[in-house]
């Protein structure tokens, strides 16, 4: 078994799979500090951003879909602001009692928790679509294009080189202690041994994991040396990004920042 | 099909959730360890360390897919910065774990791109000053017996994640994303469960290598990082422990809710005067502040210490390490 689909990235020609990496990379960036930017309960800049978001699925291709329910991973966060609609003062729009207690949902705890989990939502599907528009040579590109340190992208690049290998690895593993351990088909039997000793046949597999990579890590240097690694990370010059995709994403900046503006127009 | 188990419920804050003052705060201070790292790999270690860097990386990412059956549904993971610690040594695990965290967020929108800063903070720096510290002190107390490898695997790898989860929750609630007196003890009473998980694997991985290559064990001993870095671990874990007792000891949520009731009747007259204010009325501004100033004051003491730590080096790391031994 094999864990090449792990990669998000989706093959495609459309003109956001063109844009350079790191015009898609600021942007992203930009998009997601606007959206942390707005004020609680600025409801129409939300829906313009959604609408950004949205055309910018249908542009890359991958459809609107794809994108919402790869969107759903970060839905469960959305729990630790949920107590907000309690504490938050404002207007009371309905009590209850639990026992001795007695919980006021306000109108304020209610907008603040649906815009924290609306700038949530639509930061996160343009995270998706930037992986999924991206390749990782790319990505790695548009780090070192932002400042981001060399020897850092170089750790960076040979680890997406070796998860696919070191996720086999961990497969193999997990598929020799399912083959090693009982299972009884008593409905609510439990087999095998404690919690301690579990946890202790998982941390050998965790000991063997990091052995196995301990120990490629030394081929792989040797592999490097033989073809002349020095130790110094060396890459070509990037390229130029084009004049056009500049003026591109300076339109697209004012755009963001009209939007915050008006945003926080709307709630003042 | 594969993402659920690469991606175990872990403290990974996606954007929206943090204020743009906690996020950039948290990404200077994570930029400037980042840089204080990769200055001190670069220089310590050996070319053989950027492909073993990132060969490790992949095997924490790959590694927390490794998870054991507890009970009702629930499974112990591997989160990695403890084990990361004790074998590389702070400086090359704050890298790792770095690395690690980027690639979640970027390609698997494991945590938020804005967030990703307060994320290496909390999983990756708080982490592995917080297991350096630990880890070290009982190796030391023990005289480096073999014992205290397991057991300061243990205890070092389930106080990272207890440490990093009641970061995280006193950051969203600085944030007003959450309230400190429902946050804080609901974040660390899971995850003083889930980091039992975390140190068991931990000690048993340690056992493991114990056994087969004692020599890696000695890799990251090999290269002691400086006092710096454990007085931080100190600093923070004592700040954490102040900090989150404090925030907490609250009066209750939900009792403080109903005293606000008659409160909230008055203030119906002016319903739009409420504008989204990032702190909590009354009350809990000056236990806040005080938190606020707690971490600010472990912020500071922290960066002081890892400045000492450079410019000291090794020698004075060993000279520490033996007077707490004593």
């Amino acid at each position: 078994m094999h864990v090449h689909f792990l990669d998000p990235y989706h093959n495609g020609t459309s003109l956001i799979h063109q844009l350079d990496p790191r015009v898609k990379l600021v942007f992203t960036l930009a998009f997601i500090v606007t959206a942390s930017l707005l004020p609680f309960g600025a409801w129409a800049a939300y829906i313009l951003l959604l609408a950004i978001v949205f055309s910018v699925e249908l542009l890359s291709d991958l459809g609107i879909r794809y994108v919402l329910k790869r969107a759903f991973l970060a839905t469960p966060f959305v729990l630790a602001a949920f107590p907000l609609i309690f504490t938050v003062p404002g207007v009371p729009l309905f009590s209850f009692s639990i026992g001795p207690w007695t919980l006021t949902v306000t109108l304020e705890g209610v907008e603040r928790l649906l815009s924290i989990a609306f700038k949530s939502w639509v930061a996160v599907q343009m995270a998706i679509v930037l992986a999924a528009t991206t390749s990782f040579p790319q990505l790695l590109q548009a780090m070192r294009g932002i400042g981001i340190p060399r020897l850092l992208v170089a750790i960076i690049g040979l680890m997406w080189r070796y998860i696919f290998v070191l996720a086999d690895e961990v497969l193999r593993l997990l598929r020799a202690r399912a083959a090693r351990s009982g299972a009884s088909p008593e409905i609510g039997k439990r087999v095998g041994g404690s919690i301690a000793w579990r946890a202790r046949t998982t941390g050998g597999m965790a000991g063997n994991l990091m052995m196995r990579g301990f120990e490629r890590g030394d081929r792989i240097y040797a592999a490097m040396s033989a073809r002349g690694y020095d130790g110094e990370v060396r890459a070509f010059p990037l390229p130029p990004v084009p004049r056009i995709q500049w003026l591109g994403l300076g339109g697209a900046v004012i755009v963001l920042l009209l939007i915050l503006s008006l945003g926080i127009l709307l709630t003042r | 099909m594969l993402f659920a188990p690469l991606s175990p419920p872990q403290m990974h804050i996606p954007d929206g959730f943090l204020s743009l003052g906690i996020a950039l705060g948290l990404w200077i201070v994570t930029i400037i360890v980042i840089a204080i790292s990769l200055q001190r790999v670069s220089k310590d270690l050996g070319p053989r360390q950027v492909p073993m860097m990132g060969v490790v990386a992949a095997a924490i990412f790959a590694g927390q897919m490794l998870n054991f059956p507890v009970a009702g549904g629930t499974s112990g993971h591997l989160l990695g910065a403890a084990l990361a610690t004790i074998l590389l040594g702070p400086y090359a695990a704050v890298l790792v774990m770095t690395c690690v965290l980027g690639v979640q967020a970027l390609l698997f929108q494991d945590g938020g791109l804005l967030a990703l800063g307060a994320n290496i903070f909390n999983m990756g720096i708080v982490g592995v000053v917080v297991t350096h510290f630990v880890y070290r002190t009982v190796r030391n107390l023990g005289g480096g017996k073999p014992w205290t490898i397991f057991v300061g695997g243990f205890l070092s790898a389930w106080l990272s994640v207890v440490c990093g989860a009641l970061i995280t929750a006193l950051e969203l609630a600085l944030s007003g994303t959450t309230p400190a007196n429902i946050a804080i003890p609901a974040m660390g009473g899971i995850h003083v469960l889930i980091g039992l998980g975390e140190g068991l694997i931990t000690a048993g991985a340690l056992a493991f290598l114990y056994v087969t290559r004692p020599d890696l064990l000695k890799i990251g001993e090999e290269k002691p990082a400086g006092s710096g870095i454990w007085l931080a671990g100190l600093v923070i874990a004592v700040a954490i422990a102040i900090a989150s007792p404090l925030a907490s000891s609250f009066p209750d949520g939900l009792e403080w809710v109903a005293e606000q009731q008659g409160f909230l009747t008055n203030a119906q007259n002016a319903p739009y005067h409420i504008i989204p204010d990032y702190v909590f009325p009354g009350i809990q501004n000056e236990a806040l502040a005080t938190i606020v100033a707690g971490i600010v004051g472990t912020l500071i003491v922290g960066g002081v210490a890892f400045g000492i730590a450079y410019a000291r080096r090794n020698r004075s790391a060993t000279t520490n390490y033996e007077t707490i031994a004593k």
